[in-house]
């Protein structure tokens, strides 16, 4: 995320990103020109550019479709050699990127692969083993192909309409031609697997990435297909998900195909034998719960915490590891997504088991006692609304006297000081709760509660102190001493600009009042360039 | 050492580690990015024996946490007594050489090369090099990723067992199962190549180069590409043919774009490392398909290296393979249909002009510097003005002249600020190249009127605009352009006009000096002395922040007769910051 800790690579530092190397220089350029484009203005060229041509060739053009006779209408001894032919046609490719060449012959073979496609899902025994080089060949000269870099550079798939696919009216027939293939009652997996191999799985994989979601919801049931009846695929399909995963998470925070991968594998995860293997408590550890920390949680959230709750019911011991993960990568600036994680904590206090829940319970409570006094509403209420939960709440009665020190000092905190009223009248509601449970101690919290503040204060004065004596030292010894008075030089510089700058502000508008003949009253005009933007927006707005 | 007399009692370790173990992520961080405070507290011997076994046992922490430590220990030789020592950093370093996140352990890897260099060679074959091994031979990803990048630092340092060692291991994690390990290791192949000797080079590296380069994922492919400058730089050209060759015709034809993207963003280097004849024969018609690539990315990373390609081909044939083979796909590159290659292509297009001379530029690149003038995109017109100087040297830019005004004048009015911003920035270079008449005559309005742009940071621009072109045209020409136009606009209704009055008052003093105070005593003077009337509290403190600058070229009769007066009537002003503003300008001026 922007916020993270992630030095934002050089596009030559990380050649993996390379689908951002226009981005950088157009961003160098644009940023020129206005930082600041209008989302509608945007929006409008995004339209404009939604049908991309994916697909990379050579520029070899494509011969003229002449169309073949019905499959239907030919007689038994001929078809299987008319349905090769119908194969081998169906993989001339063509330009869709310009909407006017090749009409007669991309209708040729989309009218083609319609009947290819109801021919293997309707007739029994068409599937001969010498079918199947030919099948997996059109399939593959069809849709493996290096995705295009992205139409826009930023694409915020929360926000952007996709890039559609152009080729889309032949490639969705393939797609279903595929899908009826697997399905089919005669289809042989001890055939198939000479042609869908780890390199096919392996290219399959990669599509994934494509911006279309059409193109994603096919890939997810096909893959979910071949899981199902390769075996021998199995192991090295979940092992590509992880790479895929690892390369999202630590090298190009970048793949469209999340949510349906962890669809599926939701579905896997629910397969998976007792006692569970290293490996799948590897993959929940090292690749689920880092995902976490994407930027586009949003997307796949759903079902990334769908997974994560489908190991807990499987193996209740992965709960601890779990929760401190999740607190390890705990949200710090994005309230969003402390929502989301808020979310996923409940679905998993949901089936906790109660002796799970004691050996968490203080470090999680020490974060939920963090997320209750979250300025941003949102985030407390989620967090609040954990005691609407019967089970949660009948949890916390049986830990009270470990609970209620944890959470007490913020609840009684907000209950005093939140901006939100909404908040407030939860509080009260929670603290009233809690104090049901243990009468005794919340009055005795409630009685120290001046008296521990006043602790803390003390402690806060004595690490200072601790720290200005071992400053003291460092600024007597030589060797450290310039490094650390370049330091103290800046942050007096910083100071300096500080105070400049908010008595400016506060003279502005001060005198704006007074000032009669100031038509173009520019609230913003002492600012920093960097805040300038705004200023011109509201000032158009005009 | 400091730390030797460091009183015990005052700094308990206890305390000192509570302080690291605090539970406020933040309070831990700020102790960790103080660690070597810590270590000085303590002394040496117990940094060694307390302090890092502590840290390397406590390594799960927030990434943010782990990182800054990474980082501290890297500068940590002399807090744990010096070269002899240094040994001691390695367990921690392991350890966070082996996390996930990938900034931490990036930096765990640039501290451990870094202390790698304070070892002696024996300890680096003790200490460092089995360090190296482990990692290049653990279980989980992160760690064999890692030690990627830690064979170079020490191959040329160890004996030559040592040395064959290490060359199995990076052997072995070029063909790691691990997209991500091969990824490390072909992105350091370059790196490693330059530190074996030239028969390993051709024995061992070409083939690892070779498999890279066909690896199934196009993102270690790419990584190839890099690789392939260093090789090729390493390697005397006769073997050049046959052991780099094939590889770099295939990446320049891969199936997948950001591999050619690669090639073509790398073209320059690669240019130089294989040389002439090869750039001749392979690299031409190589470039001029990356020129005319189907995916846009690509052309424009083609774009932006025509200049550099041009100017570094050999010279004997250099005109003739520009005129015939690149000047073409040139051409059509104007006019493509991606605005990012066009704007790539207009930053560095002005540069051909100087190689090709003269009457090539006139009758070839003359018409193309015209088409991207009148570009659609403000950002090729923008690339184009921005590089004039090229064109000036070769053929004068009254050449442009006709076609220039008009692309100025519609920037300069462009609705986005940033646009305007951005000519204004090319103001002064425009001014210089094209004459003070022909400025007087058609730039000059433009440049007044920035200064009165409803956008502060236009205004500001201009301002500084104004210095500039003082410091280029004089000060004779500032005192009948510049000045009656500025001081006119002491009296508008708006006060940010007003306001801008001073700010360029300002500027003009400090270009014209003390030389012309003429103008600063007659002309300016008089005008800042009434505007500290001005009913806005916001102009009169930039009085007398303007008076603190125009003092020093004041004789001391102005300061004490004019200026006095109006800084005390000001020091005494209702408003609190025209007050502190007066009593500033009064004490720099040593009026009191």
């Amino acid at each position: 995320g922007d916020g993270e800790a992630r030095e934002a690579p050089l596009p030559t530092e990380q050649p993996i990103s390379v689908g951002l190397c226009i981005k950088m220089s157009a961003i160098s350029a644009s940023e020129k020109v206005d930082g600041f484009t209008r989302k509608s203005m945007r929006k409008a060229q995004k339209q404009r550019k939604s049908q991309g041509s994916s697909q990379y060739r050579t520029h070899s053009t494509p011969v003229e479709l002449s169309p073949l006779p019905q499959l239907k209408d030919a007689p038994s001894t001929e078809q299987q050699e008319l349905f090769t032919q119908k194969l081998q046609q169906c993989c001339m490719l063509f330009d869709f990127f310009d909407s006017v060449t090749d009409l007669k012959s991309k209708e040729i073979k989309r009218a083609t692969l319609n009947e290819l496609v109801d021919y293997v899902s309707t007739n029994r025994g068409v599937l001969v083993e010498s079918a199947y080089p030919e099948i997996t060949n059109m399939i593959t000269t069809n849709i493996f192909r290096t995705l295009p870099p992205s139409e826009n550079p930023d694409f915020d798939p929360e926000e952007d309409e996709p890039t559609l696919e152009a080729s889309w009216p032949h490639m969705q027939l393939v797609y279903e031609f595929l899908l009826r293939f697997l399905e089919n009652p005669d289809f042989q997996p001890s055939i198939a697997k000479r042609y869908i191999d780890q390199k096919f799985v392996q290219q399959l994989l990669e599509l994934f990435d494509s911006e279309d979601p059409r193109e994603r919801d096919f890939l997810k049931t096909i893959l979910h297909r071949i899981y199902g009846k390769f075996l021998g695929l199995r192991a090295f399909i979940r092992k590509q998900i992880n790479n895929i995963f690892l390369r999202f998470i630590y090298e190009t925070e970048h793949f469209n195909g999340v949510a349906e991968l962890l669809e599926i594998l939701g579905s896997i995860i629910n397969g998976f034998a007792l006692p569970l293997k290293a490996e799948h408590k590897q993959f929940l550890m090292k690749v689920l719960i880092p995902l976490h920390t994407a930027k586009g949680l949003a997307l796949f959230h759903a079902q990334l915490a769908y997974c994560v709750v489908q190991f807990l019911e499987k193996d209740p011991t992965l709960t601890e590891p779990v929760i401190r993960g999740l607190l390890k990568f705990w949200p710090k600036t994005c309230s969003q997504k402390e929502v989301m994680f808020l979310g996923e904590i409940e679905e998993i206090l949901d089936v906790i088991e109660p002796t799970q829940f004691k050996k968490i319970q203080e470090p999680l409570f020490k974060q939920i006692s963090k997320c209750v006094a979250n300025p941003h509403f949102q985030v407390a209420e989620r967090a609040l609304y954990f005691w609407n939960n019967e089970y949660i709440l009948s949890l916390i009665e049986e830990n009270i006297d470990k609970i209620l020190p944890i959470m007490f000092c913020s609840l009684y905190r907000i209950s005093k000081e939140h901006w939100n009223p909404t908040i407030v009248a939860l509080v009260y509601n929670v603290l009233k709760t809690l104090m049901e449970m243990n009468c005794t101690l919340f009055d005795e919290l409630t009685s120290s509660y001046k008296a521990d503040r006043q602790r803390e204060k003390k402690k806060e004065q004595e690490r200072d102190e601790l720290w200005k004596k071992l400053d003291e030292l460092r600024l007597s010894n030589p060797a450290l001493v310039q490094n650390n008075s370049h330091g103290l030089l800046r942050v007096q510089n910083n100071n300096n600009n500080n105070n400049n700058n908010s008595s400016n502000n506060i003279n502005n508008s001060d005198t704006q009042d007074r000032d009669v003949d100031s038509a173009v009253a520019i609230t913003t005009d002492e600012k920093e360039p960097d805040s300038m933007a705004a200023g011109e927006s509201t000032l158009s707005a005009k | 050492m400091a730390g030797a007399d460091g009183d015990d009692s005052l700094y308990p370790i206890a305390v000192l580690i509570d302080e690291l173990r605090n539970e406020d992520v933040q309070l831990r961080l700020n102790s960790i990015k103080k660690l070597s405070t810590i270590a000085l507290a303590l002394g040496v011997e117990r940094t060694r024996t307390e302090l890092l076994p502590f840290l390397t046992d406590t390594i799960y922490d927030e990434d943010e946490v782990l990182l800054a430590l990474a980082e501290q220990l890297g500068n940590f030789t002399m807090l744990v007594g010096g070269p002899e020592y240094v040994h001691c950093l390695l367990p921690p370093l392991e350890s966070l050489a082996t996390v996930e996140e990938t900034v931490v352990r990036d930096k765990a890897v640039e501290s451990l090369r870094k202390i790698s260099q304070e070892h002696s060679p024996v300890d680096l074959e003790v200490h460092f090099e089995p360090l190296v091994k482990r990692l290049a031979s653990g279980d989980w990803f992160t760690s064999r990723t890692s030690a990627c990048g830690l064979f170079s630092v020490c191959y040329p340092r160890v004996s030559s067992t040592v040395k064959a060692e290490i060359r199995q291991h990076f052997r072995t994690l070029c063909s790691d199962d691990t997209p991500m390990v091969r990824r490390a290791a072909a992105s350091k192949l370059g790196e490693f190549a330059k530190v074996l000797e030239l028969d390993y080079v051709k024995s061992d590296i070409i083939s690892l180069f070779t498999a890279l380069a066909s690896d199934e994922q196009d993102s270690v492919r790419l990584l190839a590409v890099e690789a392939c400058v260093s090789i090729a730089t390493l390697l005397p050209q006769e073997d050049l043919e046959t052991l780099v060759m094939p590889t770099l015709r295939q990446a320049a034809e891969d199936k997948s774009w950001r591999v050619r993207y690669m090639v073509a963003d790398k073209f320059s280097e690669l240019q130089k490392a294989v040389g002439p004849e090869i750039t001749k024969n392979d690299l031409v018609p190589a470039f001029q398909n990356l020129l005319k690539d189907c995916e846009a990315e690509v052309r424009a990373a083609a774009a932006n290296k025509v200049k550099e390609f041009c100017e570094n081909l050999p010279e004997d044939n250099r005109e003739q393979i520009i005129m015939t083979h690149i000047l073409p796909c040139v051409k059509e590159l104007v006019s493509d249909t991606n605005q990012h290659v066009k704007s790539a292509l207009a930053s560095v297009i002005m540069g051909l002009s100087t190689i090709l001379g003269k009457d090539n530029t006139i009758e070839h690149l003359l018409p193309l510097f015209l088409a991207q003038l009148k570009d659609e995109c403000p950002e090729v017109r923008l690339n184009i003005i921005s590089n004039l100087d090229c064109v000036n040297e070769v053929i004068g830019i009254r050449q442009l002249s006709q076609s220039l005004l008009p692309a100025i004048v519609e920037l300069a009015e462009d609705a986005k600020w940033r646009v305007r911003l951005a000519i204004i920035e090319y103001m002064p270079l425009l001014a210089g190249q094209l004459g003070v008449e022909f400025f007087d005559e058609k730039l000059n309005t433009l440049c007044m009127a920035w200064l009165i742009d409803h956008v502060y940071a236009i205004r500001e621009a201009a301002t500084c605009n104004l210095m500039k072109l003082v410091e280029k045209f004089g000060a004779e020409w500032a005192q009948n352009t510049i000045v009656p136009k500025v001081l006119g606009m002491a009296n508008d209704p708006n006060y940010l006009h007003r306001m801008t009055t001073l700010f360029c008052i300002n500027v003009i003093v400090h270009c014209c000096g003390y030389p012309y105070r003429e103008i600063t005593t007659k002309q300016m003077l008089p005008v800042v002395l009434k505007m500290s009337n001005d009913q806005v509290a916001n102009v009169r403190f930039n009085v007398a922040k303007s008076l603190q600058k125009i003092g020093p070229v004041l004789d001391s009769n102005a300061l004490q007769t004019e200026v006095k007066p109006v800084l005390e009537k000001l020091a005494s002003d209702t408003d609190m910051d025209v007050k502190y503003f007066a009593q500033e300008a009064i004490s720099v001026l040593a009026l009191a």
